[in-house]
């Protein structure tokens, strides 16, 4: 039967495209793989990873630990490393044959090449960086009532929508929320008439379940045949460069102590004193966007809308004003400490604990006064 | 050869930015800037024309002011500029976006040696979607993320950047690249372009100019032919008010590392 993204019936399972590098799994495949778990007993189904490499066979039972029932593995030469055009041959050919309803990727790099790509072929919505998704209608709405400032009588009342003037139900459709206008606005978009409904989801955001060494032990691993030749693959790989300075975990942080323009009076003094300070806390230095673009701090640093996606345990913003970009990379930290001269800087909104003054005074009392709270303990 | 970049005019986001009662984006209050990842895809164009004497393109698709954006960007040194706009695309996400300016580009003529480039993502959106899409729908080569391009024949040797590190990759034209902030820094118009700029080449693509193209269908363009729909939209959660603490001495530590101790924080 010929492939028909608008004929939603015949698609089913929830998919994820489990993203390796030198035969390594992106640690982001396990966060999509744990929220495909919650997506795939929502509607019912199976969670499925698609895993396209050389001689990767290896790292597919660890996706089982996280909650895939199944894993389609593609091995080739030709896939080791990652090409648009293999790649997007590789899964589009996959999602025709296999008809999955719903299809996610990390919004990585390479996720955010693939992605729009195979949407554009498939003839199918996608939406991008999605940082929260939901199927079960209540979920749903019970998520709308905890974070936006919707009235509650709108709330309820979502469930039909009109599509070109059609009434549409909207139950069994993923319902992808993403910051929009640099975090201004919240938006959830749906893919009501084609499937599979597609998205990539912001690295950093989902969390990771806990691993299950007996689910791992038991997916089940399939090969299916497919076709791939070089003559398909129109760009080369000449070679593939890791950063040769370990780049920054912020995400695995549970402590991050970020700089910002407040540094500038003497930069490497400020930057010290993070350092510190995230050495006796046991954490790593962030930065905003300001110190990276001013060439202070490499780019790994990053955190908010065009860096990273941060939620550690503590995160204290040392001279960083807020601005809604960086709050949007944060926000969700648990606890959230801030020094700023400016008593009015928009980071005091999201902060736990605020402290007027200048960070230079600030941070070696503070750093003293935690070493003494860590000894007394 | 020649080389076309598409750009897009959006709203200031790093300024101030209105939000409607109804959720949706002031964006009459707003300053409309050029997508600055466009203005780097825009550089490399214009580097390369300095290099090699090739004419440059812009494509933009929006509302008639755009057209003031492409004069800006001729003044920079742009030779052309595409406006493509019509009521019948207005609604259109990153699918039907795509569909309509690869339509332009194609009807423009794509030759053997022309190379596309784009920004790599829209900071109103930020969804890194279009440019990819237009390459899928022109059924051309991709590569994303461009730190560096080198031109020799017609093969580009592209650093195309990782979060860990970089690939190397080349690919030979007609192709399309996407432009990050790394790649260069954008020159500013000059005194003479600004002369010049209201004398060069406007051309305007309609829905009427378009839609006889294989990829212009009502039922792929506009709101009505985009695959997505907003379910809803709203303003993100402001976290209620935290403590300020007095002072800035080491009592006002003290007190900061006695609660974090005291909630085992720390």
């Amino acid at each position: 039967m010929a492939f028909n993204s608008a004929d939603t019936a015949a698609f089913k399972n929830v998919w994820v495209f489990c993203e390796q590098r030198q035969g390594v799994m992106m640690p982001t495949t396990f966060e999509l793989i744990s929220e495909g778990r919650k997506l795939a007993d929502e509607l019912g189904v199976e969670l499925c990873g698609i895993l396209l490499g050389d001689n990767v066979d290896g790292i597919a039972n660890e996706l089982g630990g996280y909650g895939a029932d199944k894993v389609y593995v593609y091995n080739s030469p030709l896939l080791k490393d990652f090409t648009t055009d293999a790649y997007t041959k590789v899964i589009v050919e996959a999602v025709e044959e296999f008809k999955p309803e719903v299809l996610v990727f990390g919004a990585s790099n390479i996720g955010r090449d693939l992605a729009p790509r195979c949407a554009a072929r498939l003839h199918t919505g996608l939406c991008a960086d999605c940082t929260h998704l939901d199927i079960d209608m209540p979920n749903y709405k019970g998520f709308l009532k905890e974070v936006s400032t919707l009235p509650e009588e709108r709330i309820e009342k979502l469930g039909t929508v009109m599509i070109n003037r059609e009434p549409h139900s909207v139950e069994r459709d993923l319902k992808m929320t993403r910051p929009a206008f640099g975090g201004h606005l919240m938006a959830s978009i749906i893919c009501p008439r084609f499937r599979p409904a597609m998205a990539t989801v912001r690295p950093g955001v989902m969390k990771k379940r806990e691993y299950d060494a007996a689910k791992a032990a038991a997916v089940e691993i399939l090969h299916p045949a497919f076709e791939l030749s070089a003559e398909d693959i129109k760009t080369e790989v000449v070679e593939v460069v890791k950063a040769a300075k370990k780049m920054v975990d912020l995400i695995g942080a549970d402590f991050i102590v970020s700089v910002g323009r407040g540094i500038s009076k003497d930069v490497e003094k400020g930057i010290a004193l993070a350092e510190e300070l995230a050495e006796v806390l046991g954490g790593v230095v962030g930065s905003s966007r300001a110190c990276v673009d001013s060439g202070w701090i490499s780019a790994d640093h990053q955190v908010g809308q065009t860096g990273k996606t941060v939620h550690p345990k503590v995160y204290v913003a040392l001279g960083i004003s807020g601005a809604i970009q960086h709050k949007a990379g944060m926000q969700d930290s648990e606890c959230i400490i801030a020094v700023n001269k400016n008593e009015n800087a928009p980071i005091f909104e999201v902060a736990d604990y605020g402290i007027v003054g200048d960070l230079f005074k600030v941070v070696p009392l503070l750093i003293e006064s935690i070493k003494a709270a860590k000894e007394a303990k | 050869m020649k080389i076309m970049v598409t750009v897009k005019q959006v709203p200031d986001t790093s300024g101030k930015v209105a939000v409607n009662p109804d959720g949706t984006l002031d964006r009459a209050s707003m300053q409309t800037i050029i997508n600055p990842d466009d203005m780097n895809a825009v550089e490399a164009a214009l580097a390369l024309k300095d290099e090699l004497g090739c004419k440059v393109i812009a494509f933009t698709m929006g509302p008639p002011p755009a057209e003031g954006m492409l004069r800006e960007l001729m003044a920079m040194g742009v030779d052309e500029g595409v406006l493509i706009t019509a009521r019948e695309f207005g609604g259109s996400d990153t699918f039907a976006t795509s569909q309509i300016i690869a339509a332009g580009i194609d009807t423009y003529g794509v030759e053997e040696d022309d190379i596309i480039l784009a920004g790599r993502q829209a900071i109103d959106g930020d969804t890194a979607q279009v440019g990819p899409q237009i390459a899928e729908k022109l059924n051309l080569p991709q590569i994303t993320y461009a730190g560096d391009i080198k031109k020799e024949g017609n093969t580009l040797t592209v650093k195309r950047m990782l979060e860990d590190g970089y690939m190397t990759v080349k690919v030979n034209t007609p192709c399309m690249i996407t432009c990050i902030k790394e790649l260069n820094n954008p020159r500013y118009l000059s005194v003479g372009g600004a002369f010049e700029c209201y004398s060069k080449p406007l051309v305007t693509m309609t829905y009427e100019t378009l839609k006889d193209h294989p990829l212009i269908d009502k039922s792929t363009i506009g709101l009505a032919g985009s695959p997505t729909n907003i379910l809803t939209s709203f303003t993100p959660p402001q976290k209620g008010a935290g403590m300020m603490l007095d002072g800035d001495g080491k009592e006002t530590t003290d007190k900061l590392a006695g609660i974090l101790a005291g909630k085992h924080i720390i």
